[in-house]
């Protein structure tokens, strides 16, 4: 039963290897979608992230952590708006994501954080940015820039 | 540490805010009789900091106006981007009116955030909004006046993050605190928040 999940697993993985389709990537068990990001005021220092992860699986995944060549330390992130009081941690352990769940990095809340950013992100550029899993192991996923600001990945009209 | 515990050792600052969010005079009437008059409560007041153009500013450049205050620092990957998108939202809804308004952003962070960063960052999102910082101690100053919470929390490498009040404040053109526009506050409360702002000058 395992064995046969890991075979499928793998050749989904070989079929798309590590490249991002439109929208939606599949790694291992993992449905990896909607990942964007957003363009940065010059001089700005840090950045977030974003991107839902949906595991499909039978046992729960485990995000452990970010790697990108744009900033000096690339991590995962919790961010939380409490009481009025903004607050945002490091997520030494990543964050676990449980069978059958989706894990949404989104404003306001977890997301991909880019500490000590080496150039401004601009509006349309694509980042790749590599997410670690622990079972699973690492993936590029392409995050699209949006506009300074933007609430959400989605184009609006 | 998860952000739930933090958050727990924040509530109490948290408790000040929503009690500084009562105007003064409700809070007197909390305030025992025998208690001296300086218990009450005061959010706001005289303020020296530094703009964009590393010049003085002081609340005396708010030339009597009614303002809109954000705290903030541009390390933030959020909070300080979508608020000053937000504004610049609000400015753009209010149209010429929005001249007789000041928008102010304040940085926590004076250390990293110089008059050239801090000016930079808010003028990417427009050029109405005025871009403050100052040296840490009239950051420090502001920042207990205006009973604002931010807090320093050391990350790897020397580096550090802000805890900080993530609300837009109103304050009248004499500078007294009139209420809060809330963070991701919908534009359909938020608007008519400003526009009575503007009315009450
Ligand atoms: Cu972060």
């Amino acid at each position: 039963m395992k064995t046969r999940a890991l075979l499928v697993a793998a050749a989904l993985v070989a079929f798309t290897g590590s490249a991002a389709l439109a929208d939606s990537i599949q790694h291992g068990d993992l449905t990896i979608k909607d990942a964007w990001s957003r363009a940065t005021p010059p001089k700005a220092k840090g950045a977030g992230a974003f991107v839902s992860i949906t595991n499909n699986g039978s046992e729960d995944a485990h995000l452990t952590g970010a790697v990108s060549g744009y900033a000096k330390r690339t991590e995962i992130h919790e961010m939380a708006v409490n009481d009025g009081v903004m607050k945002m941690r490091k997520l030494e352990d990543g964050v676990v994501i449980p069978a059958g769940k989706t894990l949404e990095l989104k404003p306001g809340s977890y997301h991909v954080m880019f500490m000590g950013l080496k150039q401004p992100f601009k509006m349309g550029e694509e980042l790749k940015v590599t997410l670690e899993f622990e079972k699973a192991g690492p993936v590029e996923v392409t995050f699209p820039v949006m506009k300074m600001g933007a609430k959400s990945g989605k184009m609006h009209h | 540490m998860n952000v739930a515990k933090t958050i727990r050792y924040g509530a109490w600052a948290a408790v000040a805010l929503l009690v500084a969010a009562v105007s003064a005079v409700t809070v007197m009437k909390f305030v025992k009789e025998d208690v001296p008059q300086a218990a009450t409560v005061q959010i706001g007041g005289p303020f020296e900091l530094v703009d964009g153009k590393g010049q003085v500013f002081t609340d005396k450049n708010l030339d009597g106006k009614p303002t809109l205050m954000f705290f903030g620092f541009t390390y933030c990957p959020d909070v300080c981007p979508t608020t000053l998108s937000d504004m610049q939202g609000w400015i753009d809804n209010l149209g010429p009116k929005a001249d007789d308004l000041n928008f102010v952003f304040v940085s926590v962070d004076p250390e990293r955030d110089t008059p050239d960063v801090i000016a930079d960052y808010v003028a990417a999102f427009g050029s109405h909004v005025v871009p403050l910082t100052g040296s840490v101690d009239q950051v420090k100053k502001v920042v207990k006046d205006y009973r604002v919470y931010a807090r320093k929390v050391p990350l790897e490498d020397g580096d550090y993050t802000m805890d900080h009040t993530a609300a837009v404040y109103m304050l009248n053109g004499d500078l007294d605190f009139v209420g809060t526009i809330s963070y991701q506050e919908p534009e359909e409360t938020a608007l008519p928040k400003i526009r009575k702002l503007l009315g009450s000058s």
